[in-house]
Formats: C-alpha cells, sequence, structure tokens
C-alpha cells in the first residue's frame, strides 16, 4: 500500500519565485528567505517522495468568479505553469499521477467530501514557487504532483476544521492506494499577510509562533479558529493558512517536527516553514514491534 | 451568513470578498480577468474607455479603473488578485499595488515591511480603536 511519510508546508510568495526566476536569490534582501530552505534542499535528497499531494489556492490564474470549486482535485496527466500576466514561470511542465489524483477523488467523494475533479489547469505560484523552494531549478520535476487546489479568495473558504478533517479522508486515501509508493502531503500559502487595502503590510509573528506551534502539537484545537480571527489577526490573506490544517490532517497527532523555519519579509509577507516527519502506521510498528 | 458576514465588519481597513462584494464586482472582476490575454492587455492600453466598455460595470466602477484608485475598486466589489492584473498591465509589482493602496511611498512601505510589517497592534478593530475606519 502507499504511505504518507511526511508533511511540509511553506509561503507561496510570488516574488520569490521571481527572485529565483532572475537569478536574485543571493541579494542581501532574498539570502535569508532561501538560507532557510538549504535543510531542506538536503532532506528532501534523501527522503524523496514518489508523488507530492500539493495543497494551494489558485490565485485568479485556472479559475476566474465563473466557477468557483472549493475543493478542487487535478487529475490530468500534466499541468502546466500558468501566465499570470508575465509570462508563465520558467519551470518545467509538473506531472501529474491520475491513478491516484482519481482513487483520492473517489476515496474521499465516498468520504463525504464534495471534490470537484479537474482534468485541465494550469496550475500558477502558489504551486510552483513552493516546488522551486524544495527542489531548485531542475529541468524536470523529480516526483509527481497530484494538485489540490482550495477556494481561498471567494467567501466563504472552508473551514479549518472542514479542512483538517479533508487531510484526514486524504490520509486514508492514500493508504488505502494498492501501489508501493512514498507521498508527502504538502499545504502552502500563508503566513500572515494582507494585500490589499489601507490595512496591507499587517504582519503579526506571535499569532504565526503560536499558528506553527499549534498546528504541530494541538491541530484539532488549532482547527477550531474562527475565519474571522485569521483575518484580524493575520491579515486578510492570512486565511490560506486553512490550507497547512489539510496536511497536518493526513499525517498522525504524533509526526515529528523536523524543520521550523520563519522569516520576515519576503514582499508583503511573513514567510512560514514547517517539516513533519510521519510516524508509521500501527500495522506496521506492530509488526516492527513484533521483530525479536 | 449574516452574522458571519457581519463580523468582519468590524477590521479596519480591510474589505472581506463575500457574497454581496463578489455579485457587486462580478464585471469588474472579469474585466480584469481578461487581462491575461495579451491581446487585451494591448486593447486595453490603446483605449481603456472603449476597452471598459465592452463590460456592463458601473460608471463608478469605470472610473476607480480608469483613476487606478485601488481602494475604490476593492470597495466596489473588486478583489485584490483580480485587481493585480490591472497593476501587472501597468507593469506595477505586487508590492507597489501594497503602497498605493496604504498610501504610503513605495520605498516607506517596503521599508515597513523589512521593519517586520504593520503591527496588529491597534489594526485589530474599529470598534477597539473608537470608531475609526
Amino acid at each position: 500500500m502507499a504511505r504518507i511519510t511526511a508533511g511540509l508546508a511553506t509561503s507561496h510568495v510570488p516574488a520569490v519565485g521571481a527572485a529565483i526566476d532572475l537569478g536574485r536569490t543571493g541579494e542581501p534582501y532574498w539570502k535569508p528567505v532561501f538560507a532557510g530552505y538549504e535543510f531542506t534542499k538536503r532532506w528532501i535528497a534523501e527522503h524523496m517522495p514518489d508523488v507530492v499531494v500539493l495543497v494551494y489556492n489558485d490565485h485568479a490564474s485556472a479559475f476566474s468568479l465563473e466557477v468557483i470549486p472549493t475543493f478542487a482535485i487535478g487529475c490530468a496527466e500534466s499541468f502546466a505553469p500558468a501566465d499570470e500576466g508575465w509570462g508563465p514561470r520558467p519551470v518545467p511542465v509538473v506531472q501529474g499521477h491520475p491513478e491516484l489524483a482519481w482513487h483520492i477523488a473517489q476515496s474521499t467523494i465516498l468520504d463525504e467530501f464534495d471534490m470537484t475533479i479537474v482534468n485541465r489547469m494550469d496550475v500558477d505560484h502558489g504551486l510552483t514557487v513552493p516546488m522551486s523552494l524544495v527542489f531548485g531549478q531542475p529541468a524536470f520535476w523529480p516526483c509527481r504532483v497530484v494538485p489540490l487546489a482550495v477556494n481561498v479568495v471567494q467567501y466563504p473558504p472552508p473551514t479549518g476544521h472542514r479542512c483538517h478533517e479533508l487531510g484526514k479522508a486524504i490520509g486514508r486515501a492514500v493508504e488505502s492506494f494498492d501501489a508501493d509508493l512514498d507521498v508527502m502531503i504538502w499545504g502552502t500559502g500563508g503566513m500572515s499577510h494582507q494585500l490589499q487595502g489601507p490595512r496591507a503590510g499587517l504582519i503579526n509573528r506571535e499569532f504565526d509562533t503560536r499558528f506553527l506551534d499549534r498546528l504541530v502539537g494541538e491541530p484539532e484545537a488549532l482547527a477550531q479558529t474562527p475565519h474571522v480571527e485569521y483575518v484580524r489577526e493575520a491579515g486578510s490573506e492570512g486565511i490560506e493558512l486553512v490550507m497547512w490544517l489539510i496536511m497536518r490532517g493526513a499525517l498522525r497527532p504524533d509526526a515529528r517536527e523536523v524543520h521550523r523555519f520563519y522569516h520576515v519579509p519576503a514582499s508583503n509577507t511573513a514567510v512560514g516553514h514547517v517539516i513533519l516527519e510521519n510516524s508509521a502506521p500501527p500495522e506496521a510498528a506492530t509488526r516492527q514491534g513484533a521483530q525479536p | 451568513m449574516n452574522d458571519y458576514s457581519e463580523a468582519f465588519k468590524d477590521i479596519p481597513g480591510t474589505v472581506v470578498f463575500d457574497a454581496t462584494h463578489s455579485r457587486l464586482g462580478y464585471h469588474l472582476n472579469m474585466f480584469c480577468m481578461s487581462l491575461m490575454k495579451a491581446e487585451n492587455r494591448a486593447a486595453f492600453k490603446a483605449d481603456e474607455r472603449a476597452y471598459l466598455e465592452r463590460y456592463p460595470m458601473s460608471d463608478a466602477q469605470r472610473q476607480a479603473v480608469l483613476d487606478r484608485d485601488y481602494n475604490r475598486m476593492l470597495e466596489l466589489g473588486g478583489n485584490i488578485y483580480f485587481l493585480a492584473k490591472i497593476g501587472a498591465t501597468d507593469g506595477h509589482s505586487f508590492q507597489n499595488l501594497a503602497s498605493q493602496m496604504t498610501g504610503m511611498s513605495e520605498e516607506a512601505y517596503k521599508a515597513m515591511m523589512v521593519a517586520g510589517g504593520r503591527s496588529p497592534e491597534g489594526n485589530r478593530s474599529i470598534a477597539e480603536r473608537g470608531g475609526e475606519r
């Protein structure tokens, strides 16, 4: 059976993608941002997954206001980088995993999550910037990706609780997929930031730190946070943090934090990043325990 | 539903893109979406007024676009991710747009961010700060 080996969360700031694409990562402004991902690059090389379920939000690229799916799972063979008004990012086409994606869609729908199935979708910086932060600038991405786009643009977005529960359902789906696959789940977006109005530029380090602590240690309680608290405390775009709860829900409660990074600013945003290694499934633990 | 949307209105300097705003701003945002295509960007730049006539927007919405008054566009139902496409058409970064909406120079805004960003202290609640929006 497939297994979820780890979860990873990171901000997906578009300016970070531009800094990578334009070769500016060594500049004094950007250097501290990328330093936080050096551990990650070594870690991923040692723990390369076969597939990443990548939770992100589209920013009026693939979805306009014509159709607004709350949870949309990408079941296509591949996903092209979107043109967000500056031309597509110079990154490889993302290779999907249609068989696993369809399995997750079927399993979660039967688990009573009403997923939207997407067979054609360009992917914007929300998906490709995390890929660049973790994998650098390869000619081909080193693993397959199942994109999971979450609406956090049109209110109401899904509740944190619903996201956390969906994560659990994705965990069940992956671990019932009959193939020997190492699967990671990534949650992206956040942390505190506000891009609009007179309050633009809001950053709340205290909220972000506590969010990271509770994401690791008490996700069930964290998932009860109402939308208005995200907007008040973490800025109007801080609401993206609900997507991190999908990642957390797919991992077991005792998943172990192996890396954390926090930096202000990248453009308008607080950059947060955390890696959690999943514990072994209960059956495997029993089997190991039974060995002499 | 009403209580849900009402709760956000106490947050200063912030427009939440709820059902009311989405209905109000549908055509404004769909105009912005059209700027994803290079030929539409060129047509808009060639004659902004004529291009805006293609979309059944209010006069106030059209004027806000012509004025590049982003806070007004937000009030009239614009969503920031859609409005950013106007900024991209003008060659402006997101940080530039953010500085415009705060009434700061881009340099001053950038310096505020490097110094840790805008503090939530005093920026959480209109009621708590005596009604100042």
